[in-house]
């Protein structure tokens, strides 16, 4: 199996501060790849690099086998999907405008379009007919969400990147969204990368975690496999784990 | 005795040279603004000389431009150009304060998806600022509206041509005949730009 997303000797940093120091990772076809750690572990920086928001200032990242940096950045980004906390669904889009934007961009014809965003509506569990032309301000925040999820899908996108996509929710409707990620991500055969401090939610979704702790790799391992990680982090992650 | 048809054709170059100003002055603005978005050093200075613009008091900026050349001298042109630069602030200060607001998660988010920057401007950042860019033009255009009585001052005509003159024969009739009509604009674009901030408002 080749990999879809590879850090090659990674480093990132700002002035004197190190933000990431040499990292080493490969996400492959249909895994999906949990970047664990504390507040501050450069856990997201490095998400950002995968779509190019972040160029490391060592090492590559290679997307698909080529570097970032050789990416034209549009199309790298229009490949890649990306769910954040604060969704950043536009407000002044309905629903359907915001799913369908990237095939919009594209330049799908409009039936397409909205034959993919209905379909997408279906999967997530929001009825097409009650939330196609609603506005996000109409919206739950577990809705918001989920059409955050929809739009990341919309184009066929090989990797899915995640930054705490479901840490602002309410826990019994992080615990649905949490299974119909699952759900969508085994279907579908996604590529992931998965950013949380939720060591619940990794175990939950994982197929690999990735433990960052100040920048470094401290732990790679599978979820099950994780729980007997040693390593005084692994450790006071599995705490919470209660 | 005033004429009606005075009145009524004072007014129309009132509105004209409001119109043209204003015109000239969000134009002007909302690309300066937009530029200044994308460009943080040259803000300051920008925005400084808008402000500096603004604190001259009206009739004397009439009068520093009446002897400078090619733009300056007696009449209506001089007058649109000091209304132009009294009209520039609001409307450059809105574009930006209305494009910066935009929630840093949409703009992220926009260029996440893989929208270019023209993408984004025309998308996102103008449709999401544009309730707070009409809000400049509409205090822009309500002040250009008392401010170009003044332009009478200079030969630039419109209703200030009947205050002017009823202040120097002391004939309250004359400076009411001029007041009036300016204060009725004034309030017409007042409610009807506000009405419109309101209908095109996206969110």
């Amino acid at each position: 199996m080749s990999a879809v997303v590879e850090f090659r000797n990674v480093s990132y940093r700002i002035g004197a501060k190190q933000i990431l120091s040499n990292l080493n990772l490969s996400v492959e076809q249909g895994q999906t790849l949990v970047l664990l750690g504390r507040s501050g572990s450069g856990k997201t920086t490095a998400l950002r690099m995968v779509n190019g928001l972040v160029q490391p200032t060592e090492g590559q990242v290679l997307v698909e086998g080529k570097p970032t940096s050789e990416w034209d950045l549009i199309r790298l980004r229009r490949r890649s999907g990306y769910v954040i906390q604060d969704v950043g669904l536009f407000p002044h889009f309905t629903v359907a405008r915001n799913i369908g934007l990237v095939p919009r961009l594209e330049g799908w014809a409009p039936d397409a379009i909205e034959q993919r965003v209905r379909e997408l509506l279906v999967m997530l569990e929001l009825p097409p007919e009650q939330f196609l032309n609603r506005y996000p301000r109409e919206l739950s925040g577990g809705q918001r969400q989920r059409v955050g999820v929809a739009r990341a899908l919309a184009a066929n996108q090989q990797a899915l990147l995640f930054d705490e996509p479901f840490g602002a929710l309410d826990p019994v409707t992080r615990h649905e969204i949490q299974q119909q990620f699952l759900r969508i991500s085994r279907t579908l055969g996604k590529t992931s990368l998965f950013v949380t401090h939720d060591p619940r939610e990794a175990m939950l979704l994982a197929t690999h975690i990735a433990l960052l702790r100040e920048g470094r790799l401290d732990v790679l391992e599978e979820p099950a496999n994780f729980l007997r990680a040693a390593g005084e982090e692994a450790q006071a992650f599995r705490a919470c784990l209660g | 005795m005033i004429a009606f048809n005075e009145i009524w054709e004072l007014t129309l170059e009132h509105v004209s040279m409001v119109l043209i100003s204003v015109g000239i002055a969000s134009a002007v603005g909302v690309a300066l603004g937009v530029l200044l978005t994308r460009r943080a050093g040259l803000r300051r200075w920008v925005l400084g000389f808008a402000g500096l613009m603004q604190t001259v008091p009206s009739l004397a900026l009439f009068g520093f431009l009446i002897p400078i050349p090619l733009i300056g001298g007696i009449g209506r042109r001089t007058a649109i150009l000091a209304l132009v630069l009294y009209a520039l602030l609001p409307v450059l200060r809105n574009t930006l304060a209305g494009i910066l607001g935009v929630d840093q998660a949409v703009r992220e988010s926009a260029v996440a998806m893989g929208m270019t920057g023209r993408q984004i401007l025309w998308e996102v950042e103008l449709p999401l600022a544009s309730r707070t860019i009409l809000a400049g033009i509409r205090v822009a255009t309500v002040t250009t509206i008392g401010t170009a009585t003044i332009a009478a001052y200079i030969g630039g005509g419109g209703l200030g041509v009947l205050i002017s003159r009823g202040l120097a024969s002391v004939d309250s009739a004359q400076i009411l005949a001029g007041a009036i009509p300016a204060a009725c604009i004034a309030l017409l674009a007042e409610g009807g730009l506000g009405w419109a901030e309101r209908k095109l408002s996206p969110v």
